[in-house]
């Protein structure tokens, strides 16, 4: 009785693992995947790239999101089963995956060239699909006066209230030494001392009590929508949204801002490199990135693309001349050598 | 039963009663096993294998060793106490213009800046700035020149550390330890000595919740095993409805209900108790409420259960028999409930110690819990060796727990006189 109970079970996993193995096989021969950070961006590529991209070149595609860390990536590539082919990642992510060897190296003569591209998006392993930045954002229907910069956001007499920033030291250390009357072209360089951490740390202590920090991008606007905070870091993309889907009276300041670029990686061994080139010839054409600033408030990586924009749209772009004339790049380098060691150091620093 | 094995005892047989009873029993574990050996494999493969490969990873130590493989044949002859000599220097050399060609000095350079802030930037210069291989009798002078931490000995210490093929240096970190020049275990600087503060504070966090959810589902639970079941089934709902809806929903109705111009301000504010809003989110009185509501039902189902198991006739005795109420509470009916106290407290206890979201969301920077550095080691940061050992310390720690609560609960229990 036991007996044919137990050929019954070893039959039924034969049966499942053959069932698997079809399905991996079947997986082999997946179509392209692209994955983005979703919401409202990932909504705006739809518009601008994805959809557009599928009738054009007739290839089968699907989009997916997620929420970045090169771990994820790490863990697709040596998993060996990597599901996504193209992947948009945070600059930080693309230097660590490069060095990694999580990405293939590009061809830059299947995407129209290095020359096409503004300089800073180049790289060997991505290529630059946004740039955007952390503005301070505010809500025109709250606030009697408008913040200048980083200095009124620190003064909480000037302006009562509480504050949001990003939980973590990235971007946090560098507002705060703006604050502290640091130039943006300075900044990395006061950092990259220890009184500089020192007085960075010094001057978050002043207002540490009126601090919300915040984890997900989609959190400031909610903040300042609700009049939990005054204001906030946010990225300038979210203030744009709000203010266009839900008729808030959002407002940024360029001026300090801190603008980063996300890039377009391939997945080392991906199956279908063809039609993921493909895919980045698109989506890296003037015209098609000019629609997507349409769409959604963020500078694109094409040189020709922001010259096919109304000045209405362009003047709200973090590649704007006015906007980015005082604005400070992520320091990548300084971040990757000093993430752990100013991680623990902030926490220590929040616990107090 | 008992007459057949009295009469069996005195029969003379061949094989004493003992052994066959034994052998049976044998036969059924066998089958009890075959029965279970699928689920059994099935979670080794999904379950315990890839946790075994999660901890392997808080001791694996192997990413220098095969990048700079010369280096470390070189220095296994070095005392550690001055510099060490040419021959290591160049082999050092001739091992970062190997690894410049095939790539692999990041991966070095990333291991080495765990254990000293900066070296990332001494191995990727040195690899950028090392055009060709040094004259012989000249490396030392030319890796000295090219960037003057190869003159310091911590810079080659810091080398001979990352020997592997394991190490004890990302446990150590998750305790807030180091190992210095001379190899002698000492506490980490202060800026750097986070983790113990973060263990002790998840576990007074999680502690604080398990009480709150125990002083809250206690009543309900005893309204839940005594009312008629018409009723008590309504209650019942009430209690299943929110366990049946999604985490983050319930957090999110708290930011709702909490924030400061939030329901509970707002009411408190017309009802003139407040004139600023109080913080009630954003911190730990937040976190705490939040995770009570969510973890509750986890604690009032097993004491239900073990209420529900309890005859009244109990406590009429014990009022027959002259015990006021509060004695009798006390010494009949709150024993008979402690395995349920029990099982509910170590549930909610331990699902509170790996919580995530909840804190992540309504907390501030100081009541992030540690798998929120688990999860920024894995995925942010790619320190997989220090999330792992993190990882290690707060399982260890919560067998440990789970251990002495067996011991203490074994000790305790009583049934009513109705052993089984």
């Amino acid at each position: 009785m036991l007996k044919r109970k137990i050929g019954k079970i070893a039959l039924g996993f034969a049966a499942a693992f053959t069932a698997s193995a079809a399905l991996a096989t079947v997986g082999q021969a997946r179509d392209l995947t692209v994955v983005s950070w979703g919401g409202a961006y990932q909504d705006a590529q739809k518009k601008a790239y994805f959809e557009p991209f599928k009738k054009a070149a007739g290839i089968a595609m699907n989009d997916e999101s997620w929420d970045g860390g090169v771990g994820v990536l790490r863990a697709k590539v040596q998993g060996g089963a990597a599901t996504w082919d193209v992947v948009q990642v945070e600059s930080d992510e693309l230097a660590v995956g490069c060095e990694e060897g999580l990405f293939e190296k590009l061809d830059y003569s299947k995407i129209g060239g290095e020359a096409a591209y503004i300089p800073p998006s180049v790289n060997p392993c991505g290529v630059g699909a946004i740039l955007y930045d952390f503005v301070l954002g505010y809500d025109k229907d709250k606030l009697k006066e408008a913040p200048k910069g980083w200095a009124d956001f620190f003064d909480t007499k000037k302006i009562p209230g509480k504050r949001a920033l990003r939980q973590g030291p990235k971007t946090t250390l560098e507002i705060a030494l703006m604050a502290d009357g640091v130039a943006p072209k300075d900044v990395y360089k006061v950092l990259a001392t220890d009184e500089g951490v020192e007085r960075a740390f010094k001057k978050l202590d002043t207002i540490k009590g009126d601090i919300v920090w915040w984890k997900a991008g989609a959190q400031p606007p909610q903040l300042l929508a609700s009049g939990e905070v005054a204001m906030t870091s946010v990225y300038n993309g979210r203030i744009d949204t709000a203010n266009k889907n839900e008729k808030k009276n959002f407002g940024m300041v360029w001026d300090g801002a801190l603008f980063t670029l996300d890039s377009w990686v391939i997945l080392k061994g991906s199956p279908n490199k063809d039609a993921a080139y493909k895919f980045l010839d698109f989506a890296g054409k003037a015209e098609n990135q000019s629609k997507l600033s349409e769409n959604i408030s963020y500078g694109t990586s094409n040189k020709d693309a922001a010259g096919r924009l109304a000045p209405a749209v362009l003047k709200d772009l973090p590649t704007a001349p006015d906007n980015i004339k005082n604005a400070v790049e992520i320091n990548v380098a300084f971040w990757l050598e000093n993430i752990d060691r100013l991680t623990e150091r902030f926490n220590k620093w929040a616990a107090k | 039963m008992t007459d057949a094995s009295l009469s069996g005892a005195n029969a003379s047989t061949e094989v004493p009663l003992k052994r066959r009873l034994r052998r049976a029993e044998r036969t059924r574990q066998v089958k009890a096993l075959a029965l279970i050996a699928p689920l059994l494999v099935f979670l080794l493969f999904t379950f315990a294998g890839p946790i075994a490969g999660m901890l392997w990873r808080a001791i694996d130590d192997r990413e220098v060793r095969q990048v700079l493989p010369q280096t470390f044949a070189a220095l296994a002859s070095w005392n550690g106490k001055d510099l060490p000599d040419e021959e290591a220097f160049a082999a050092l050399a001739s091992d970062i213009m190997a690894a410049r060609t095939s790539g692999t000095i990041a991966i070095a350079a990333k291991r080495l800046n765990y254990a000293l802030n900066g070296f990332r930037t001494i191995l990727t210069s040195t690899a950028r700035n090392l055009k060709t291989m040094p004259e012989p009798g000249t490396a030392k002078e030319t890796l000295g020149k090219i960037n003057p931490a190869w003159r310091e000995r911590t810079t080659w210490t810091t080398i001979r550390d990352a020997s592997g093929p394991v190490t004890g240096f990302y446990l150590l970190a998750a305790l807030d330890l180091v190992r210095n020049v001379d190899g002698v275990i000492v506490a980490a600087p202060p800026d750097q000595a986070i983790y113990r503060s973060l263990f002790t504070r998840t576990f007074i966090i999680s502690l604080s919740v398990t009480v709150l959810c125990l002083i809250l589902g206690f009543p309900v639970a005893y309204l839940l095993a005594t009312l008629p079941p018409s009723r008590s089934n309504l209650l019942m709902i009430f209690v299943l409805l929110p366990f049946w809806t999604s985490l983050l929903v319930r957090t999110c109705a708290w930011i709702v209900l909490l924030q400061s111009k939030g329901v509970v301000n707002d009411s408190l504010h017309w009802l003139g108790i407040i004139d600023e809003p109080l913080r009630l989110i954003y911190n730990r009185f937040g976190v705490c409420v939040a995770m009570t509501h969510v973890l509750l039902p986890f604690m009032i189902l097993p004491l239900y259960s073990s209420m529900k198991a309890i005859s009244p006739a109990y406590m009429r005795a014990a009022a027959s028999l002259g015990a006021p109420p509060v004695t009798a509470f006390l010494r009949i009916y709150l024993p008979q409930t402690l395995p349920g106290i029990g099982a509910g407290s170590l549930l909610v206890f331990i699902l509170a110690l790996g919580y995530y979201i909840t804190p992540a969301l309504v907390g501030g920077a100081a009541d992030q819990m540690i798998s929120y550095f688990i999860a920024l080691y894995t995925t942010e940061t790619a320190n997989w060796g220090l999330a792992s050992a993190l990882g290690a310390v707060l399982l260890l720690a919560t067998l440990l727990l789970a251990l002495v609560y067996g011991k203490l609960v074994q000790g305790q229990q009583v049934t009513g006189g109705m052993k089984n």
